[in-house]
């Protein structure tokens, strides 16, 4: 449905919004994340704001996002509008198992010199059509390949594996993302392309800003096996976020990668 | 009814009946679980699941689970069962609904009788060990509250009858261990 009108540019409008290092960050709010019956449904909220969870910035824009059923298959959002601070869309889950549903953002930012004065380029370039963006004569050309992750977790009956693509900073289950309890500490372990990312700090930032005085911030970071152990104080939302920068780029002219990955866990009480 | 009688006998009457009663007593659990109750202007019957678990394990055996069997709207029951939390995360969340033998429709309020025959249906066979049975239960536009009864299988004398009590979502629950 929406995923088939998405083009590879359309789907990297966000791209130049490097999350990681940038006072605004991105979420997604799914409705449930553990759910039972034959089917149910879900709907996500996405947007970026300053506080995870609050409403008051701007909306995660559509197209881009997709939501992949237990069995692998891509499945159709339903019901999307984008409003002024969310964009929102329905997942309809018939399959017992656990759903992914996110937003994967590939492709090139980066700046150049023309007479004197930095120049970003701008949003959702690819690989492809950087280059066209770029006039000639310019000097001091910077490019950053970017991959950034954003996704969430909802389970419809019994939890089932969620397999890393490989590609990228990726979480994978120890403990499921949809089986977590407060009072009970959890496993993560993270990947970049498929293997451990040992010394990866990690953000954790409690739902409910609005309502304390301070962040609630906490930070974590993965041992040697790229592992890392979370407990969780309350029941709630959690917004999970980690960032590493490499050099192994597929495009040459590109003197890093970033890469980042955002989740939303959803914490039940015990 | 023997359920109800082994329960107001209680402790003192189950050790002479583990003695003389095998035969027409098979052993087993008898349970009381009464559903309190509560004046709401409009009261939906709970949602209750009773299992058994066993210290360090983490999974559990469901004895009983009673639904909303019946379509309502657009809606099934089963879309509720995960809101009895602690079940659904220990067991529900494996098993398919409408469970042969397992599930049901919601109780009335007052007194529930129970019995499972051990080696048959839901208990099966028990291994001796020792055994929690829980009584969880979740009320739409209410609350939800869980009630554990300890007790070892095989039932030793004196200690046949388990008695427990919710606050709020669960009244007296009274478990009768047969030898």
């Amino acid at each position: 449905m929406l995923r088939s009108l998405a083009t590879a540019a359309a789907a990297l409008a966000l791209l130049a919004t490097p999350f990681a290092a940038e006072a605004h960050r991105p979420w997604l709010r799914p409705s449930s994340t553990v759910l039972s019956g034959d089917e149910s449904w879900v709907t996500v909220d996405a947007a970026a704001s300053t506080d995870p969870f609050v409403l008051d910035h701007q909306p995660l824009r559509l197209p881009g996002f997709a939501a992949w059923a237990p069995d692998g298959h891509e499945v159709p959002l339903e019901n999307a509008l984008t409003g002024r601070y969310r964009t929102t869309f329905d997942v309809h889950l018939t399959q017992q198992g656990s759903y992914r549903i996110g937003l994967v953002q590939n492709g090139i930012a980066g700046s150049y010199m023309l007479n004197g004065e930095q120049k970003r380029l701008p949003r959702g370039l690819t690989k492809d059509n950087y280059s066209d963006q770029i006039p000639s004569g310019v000097t001091d050309v910077a490019l950053s390949e970017v991959l950034n992750r954003n996704e969430t977790y909802v389970t419809l009956g019994q939890p089932t594996p969620l397999k890393p693509t490989g590609q990228g900073l990726e979480l994978v289950p120890v403990t499921h993302p949809n089986d977590l309890v407060a009072g009970e500490p959890a496993t993560f372990a993270f990947l970049i392309d498929g293997k451990p990312a040992p010394s990866l700090s990690i953000t954790i930032i409690p739902d409910g800003r609005r309502y304390r005085d301070d962040t609630a911030e906490r930070r974590f970071v993965t041992d040697a096996t790229g592992r890392v152990t979370i407990d969780w104080p309350a029941p709630g939302l959690y917004w999970l976020n980690a960032t590493a920068t490499d050099a192994r780029v597929s495009l040459p002219a590109a003197k890093e990668r970033r890469l980042g990955y955002t989740t939303t866990l959803e914490v039940l009480a015990p | 009814m023997k359920i109800s009688h082994n329960i107001v006998i209680g402790g003192l009457a189950a050790p002479a009946s583990a003695l003389f009663a095998f035969p027409a007593m098979p052993a087993g659990l008898d349970l009381s679980i009464t559903i309190p109750q509560i004046k709401v202007a409009e009261y939906h019957r709970p949602y209750v699941a009773v299992w058994l678990e066993q210290p360090d394990q983490p999974t559990a055996r469901t004895l009983s689970v009673w639904y909303q069997t019946v379509k309502k709207g657009n809606e099934e029951g089963t879309k509720w069962l995960h809101d009895v939390r602690s079940w659904w995360r220990k067991s529900g969340r494996s098993m398919r609904f409408p469970a042969d033998g397992i599930s049901g429709a919601t109780r009335a309020p007052g007194p529930q009788k129970l019995s499972f025959t051990a080696g048959k249906g839901p208990l099966g066979t028990l291994a001796p060990g020792n055994y929690e049975l829980v009584v969880e239960a979740a009320r739409e536009d209410g609350g939800r509250e869980l009630v554990r009864l300890p007790f070892a299988w095989p039932a030793t004398p004196g200690q046949t009858m388990v008695r427990a009590s919710g606050k709020s979502e669960l009244g007296a629950i009274a478990l009768s261990v047969k030898p």
